[in-house]
């Protein structure tokens, strides 16, 4: 079942897909960070960014495991 | 670089070594369990971790010394291309996000305990399984001997065992001392072994890296001069290729290649046997989602890492092996008692995933070899036991494989296997989401992916090597230079799918499901889920 919560955690677990397998878009040298190259300090901070979306993820699904065992119990009794 | 053995360096590693070896032995006491004599004790651990033994354990298990070595070395030799284990660790967790947790479910649901139980309890075929048991054998093998050749360059840039005027048994008599430890620790302890010295292992690592990274960059003068010097050194031709050496940035033309890479090696990466036996050894569902969110602390570490290797590049360490080119700058920017942490840091690194690997790589045979062909009434004793051994002689052939045969062989081997692990996806993962794909139709699909793969791999030449000179290929069809595994998985996923079409359309016997739905969604509490009831799992209670 498609649900807007469901919507969005899917566009959380994708996200890095999209940035990371276009490497057109992080392929340069410029800007650099204290010294650093754009294309490993961007990919790095992706480790951040990734990790985030991935807990927003795990607590909206929770939030959705809840939401349909409160349905079910509730259609039981 | 061989200019005498470093003592006090040798010392402090020899001391780490000591302490992990007492740990590897008293882990059999850790968390020990009424029934020691199963393999859910032995090879996972009584199914019990939680969410940091999981995390450490997983952590030492897939970031490997090897990866610790070959990562910057990779990033010495050529520069940005070798920075694609970034992208695909990044990749790595959304992706088990959603697959992980059910396969954990139906394996506590039936007491799966390797991803070929799970294959032929889904699909009811023996011949499925066998092929996914093979695959992970065959991949597992030479990563291990991987792991020794980690141990090899550290004791080379030690000075110990690594001089060719030596006689071979000298020379490799640390390395034969450093397996024995191991498989004897690994054969007493079974799963816990590793978890414990996971702990050292990582505190010793992650200390390493921030250490090195703070204070090789100001002993150089700052990134921007790492960084122009690692600029310039790849700019020069190289005379073999007649090309230049590297890029700090990958070229048009290299892009498809570096994406491809990080996505195979994604998908890959969980079907490897030994990621499977530390998920499995979990204790609720939850842990795993968790992990998913703290295991890229790690691909961080991994980052800084890949970064040494443009250091190294700076500090002017010449190497040929390169290898060598981070245990060698390590020896020479670092006092010599931290130089011994550092590489104590990556010897027990090889440690831990060499030991789970062994595991997972003797359960597969145990359960999926032995029980289901050879000996089907085998009691969960006899099934230890047989497991015990096999991991015994899994290290003795990867250790043969290692002393015997040219390390490029065991890299060649290693090379192939992640191409070859990537072609039991579709029948782990499909069968995970859908019992559509039809048994015969994935098991075509396996050996179209496994041969295309081997054969293209044999076809890649490179200056110094004739076959198997590098992982990536021209994709038929597209043009564009891409990860052969990649490839050999889509032409697997696409023969898979038109023979299910045709097998079904001529109604081929299906094969017995004996999985239910609700086995994909089970937690741990759930009725017929066995394990000790887990700390408040969200859901569940009201």
């Amino acid at each position: 079942m498609v649900t807007p919560l469901r919507v969005v955690i899917a566009l959380c677990l994708l996200a890095p897909f999209v940035a990371m397998l276009w490497v057109g878009s992080y392929a340069k040298v410029d800007p650099t960070f204290i010294g650093i190259p754009f294309f490993y300090w961007y990919q790095m901070l992706w480790v951040l960014i990734s990790t985030a979306l991935t807990m927003v993820a795990h607590q909206l699904w929770r939030r959705d495991q809840r939401a349909r065992s409160t349905t079910k119990g509730g259609a039981a009794r | 670089m061989n200019d005498g053995v470093n003592g006090v360096a040798l010392g402090v590693f020899i001391f780490f070594f000591l302490a992990v070896t007492v740990m590897g032995f008293l882990a059999a006491r850790w968390r020990r369990a009424e029934n020691e004599h199963s393999l859910d004790e032995w090879g996972l651990g009584g199914r019990s971790f939680g969410t940091w033994i999981t995390w450490f354990l997983l952590g030492g298990d897939l970031y490997t010394a090897y990866t610790f070595v070959a990562v910057p070395a990779a990033i010495y030799a050529a520069g940005a291309s070798g920075f694609f284990a970034v992208p695909y660790t990044i990749l790595v967790y959304p992706l088990i996000f959603t697959f992980l947790p059910r396969l954990w479910s139906v394996s506590h649901r039936h007491g799966y305990v390797t991803t070929s139980d799970f294959v032929r309890g889904r699909f009811g075929s023996k011949s499925l399984s066998l092929a996914v048991a093979v695959t992970g054998i065959l991949a597992t093998m030479p990563y291990i001997a991987l792991q020794l050749v980690g141990i090899q360059a550290v004791l080379d840039v030690m000075g110990v065992g690594g001089g060719e005027n030596t006689n071979w048994f000298v020379k490799d008599l640390p390395l034969l001392i450093a397996f024995g430890v191991l498989a004897a620790y690994t054969y007493s302890s079974g799963l816990r072994a590793p978890a414990l010295i996971a702990f050292v292992k990582d505190a010793l690592i992650y200390l390493v890296i921030a250490v090195a990274i703070i204070y090789i960059p100001i002993k150089l003068g700052g990134f921007d001069d790492v960084f122009a010097k690692a600029g310039d050194a790849f700019g020069q031709t190289n005379p073999a290729t007649g090309k230049p050496r590297g890029a700090l940035v990958p070229a048009e033309a290299g892009q498809w290649t570096y994406a491809t890479l990080a996505l195979g090696s994604a998908l890959a990466l969980f079907m490897y046997p030994h990621s499977i036996t530390a998920t499995l050894s979990s204790k609720s569902r939850e842990v795993i989602r968790r992990n998913t969110t703290i295991l890229p602390l790690y691909s961080l570490m991994l980052g800084l890492l890949a970064l040494l290797g443009f250091m190294a590049i700076a500090a002017g360490v010449k190497v040929t092996n390169g290898q060598l080119a981070i245990p060698q700058l390590f020896e020479n920017m670092f006092p010599d008692w931290f130089a011994g942490v550092a590489f104590a840091a990556i010897g027990i690194g090889a440690l831990v995933p060499a030991a789970i690997m062994s595991i997972a790589a003797a359960n597969l045979f145990t359960r999926n070899i032995y029980k289901d062909f050879i000996k089907p009434d085998a009691t969960p004793k006899e099934e230890t036991r047989v497991s015990k051994i096999v991991s015994l002689l899994v290290k003795v052939g990867a250790l043969v494989f290692v002393l015997t045969m040219d390390k490029t062989v065991a890299i060649n081997f290693q090379l192939l296997g992640g191409i070859w692990i990537l072609q039991t996806f579709p029948a782990l993962v499909g069968g995970l989401f859908t019992r559509w794909f039809h048994r015969w139709a994935l098991l075509a699909g396996w050996a179209v992916g496994m041969v295309y793969g081997t054969v293209a791999a044999y076809g890649v030449a490179s200056p110094t090597q004739k076959h198997f000179g590098g992982s990536s290929k021209e994709i038929p069809g597209i043009g564009e230079i891409g990860y052969i595994g990649l490839t050999a998985f889509v032409l697997n996923l696409v023969v898979a799918v038109v023979l299910t079409f045709v097998l079904k359309a001529v109604k081929a016997p299906e094969g017995i499901d004996e999985t239910s739905p609700a086995d994909y969604t089970a937690d741990a509490g759930d009725p017929g889920v066995q394990t000790e009831l887990p700390p408040a799992t969200a859901g569940s209670a009201h």
